[in-house]
């Protein structure tokens, strides 16, 4: 059940914030598709739909994802289709269906750190940043980890047009479902990033493999020791969707399937 | 509060309240096509339209769609017959409540994607739930629909 006060629609980011600010239980509207799931009890809704944040804009050294492009938006961007392979465009398109895509926004789903996002993950496998209004420009690795410090608002996300190579991998139970695990490749020179999302926590880099794989040639030996490393250091757990032994083993088959793929982008 | 929408293109004023869905105030204005489901964005029965696009407006709060064009079953008629006759020729059009969502679907797809394959139909009808019929006679009933549009 969820019940709204009162509902503003600001004409700036600036007001916006105002609004946030003058209100402890003031919360901000996303997509919006996700309230409904919950109980909640709302005594000012912010709905940003009106501030023009709905762009994907491409840059000479960055793309710029505003926080209202819905996945939908991701899915068909002609920008995304040219970088990274799509992975971005590939993360989105298994997600409940066309309509949902259509309404669940990136802004709400980077903000909030779902653990079962998909494009969290994707993300943090390149170079991204996040631009909030009041703390500024931060990486999202540390924004996935720390959080907002203060009641602020995402305007856009950044991510660097640095020529990355890169493959975005999830298993479900079934299409449409939420992703039992979720894993993001992605290579620049001799550097790979790997993430590793719905463990079911929010999406972490695997430092250990990712240490490990730093100009290295890929070859079944070097895949084989990456995949005992990762299922050793990240965290996985269980819930209804699989248990957290299921998971483990997964991370092995999906890295494998990531890697190789980013390699053959490569060749 | 007043909401101004293009309703299958007239203007309407409607009064609803910060939390009223679009599907709840859309019905209660008479477009009792739009369906309510799952009634959590999952089954697509309420799906139609907004400013060209497909969406679910049993999650989409009503005040969102203010200054928007919506499109319901009830301004596309005639397609949405034609369509419902393939549906039914096919068998797959039994208890018919998911029928005006998945037709709002189908309309979709056919701007959206020229020529689909197969693949592409299955994928693109995933958030139309239909506990009836299945999805195979609805995929020969959109290939068929499709065809005969060339």
């Amino acid at each position: 059940m969820i019940s709204i006060k009162e509902y503003v629609a600001p004409k700036t980011l600036d007001e916006a914030l105002k609004v946030l600010e003058s209100s402890k239980k003031a919360t901000i509207i996303g997509g919006g598709a996700f309230l409904k799931l919950g109980s909640i009890n709302i005594s000012k809704a912010i709905d940003l739909s009106k501030l023009n944040l709905d762009f994907i804009k491409e840059y000479d050294n960055k793309i710029e994802i505003g926080a209202m492009a819905t996945f939908g938006d991701i899915e068909r961007s002609k920008v995304l289709k040219k970088y990274f392979n799509n992975a971005l465009g590939l993360s989105v398109k298994d997600i409940v269906g066309v309509q949902l895509r259509n309404m669940v926004t990136v802004g709400a789903t980077v903000y909030s750190r779902y653990g079962f996002s998909d494009i969290l993950t994707c993300l943090l496998s390149l170079d991204t940043k996040v631009s909030l209004k009041k703390q500024g420009e931060i990486s999202l690795e540390k924004f996935l980890i720390e959080g907002s410090n203060k009641k602020d608002i995402l305007e856009k996300i950044i991510i660097s047009k640095d020529g990355r190579k890169a493959s975005f991998k999830s298993m479900r139970n079934s299409k449409g479902d939420y992703a039992i695990l979720n894993l993001s490749v992605s290579k620049k020179d001799d550097t790979y990033l790997i993430a590793v999302g719905a463990r079911p926590n929010r999406a972490t880099l695997a430092y250990e493999t990712i240490k490990y794989l730093k100009g290295k040639h890929i070859d079944e030996t070097v895949i084989k020791k990456a995949c005992e490393i990762i299922e050793d250091e990240i965290t996985f757990g269980s819930n209804i969707r699989a248990n957290k032994e299921y998971r483990k083993g997964l991370s092995k088959v999906l890295l494998k399937r990531a890697l190789t793929e980013v390699v053959n982008y490569e060749n | 509060m007043k909401i101004n929408l293009k309703i299958n293109g007239e203007k309407k004023v409607f009064d609803v309240s910060a939390d009223e869905y679009l599907a709840d105030t859309l019905r209660k204005n008479g477009y009792l096509s739009v369906r309510k489901g799952c009634d959590t964005g999952s089954c697509g029965a309420c799906t139609v339209h907004f400013d060209g696009k497909a969406i679910l407006s049993c999650v989409m709060l009503s005040l969102r769609a203010d200054g928007h064009e919506i499109t319901t079953i009830e301004g596309v008629t005639k397609k949405a017959e034609k369509i419902g006759k393939y549906l039914v020729d096919e068998g797959v059009d039994q208890c018919g409540y998911c029928s005006p969502g998945t037709i709002m679907s189908i309309l979709y797809l056919e701007k959206c994607i020229e020529n689909p394959t197969d693949e592409e139909i299955l994928h693109f009808m995933n958030g139309n739930l239909c506990r009836c019929t299945g999805y195979v006679g609805q995929l020969r009933a959109i290939k068929k629909y499709l065809e005969g549009k060339k």
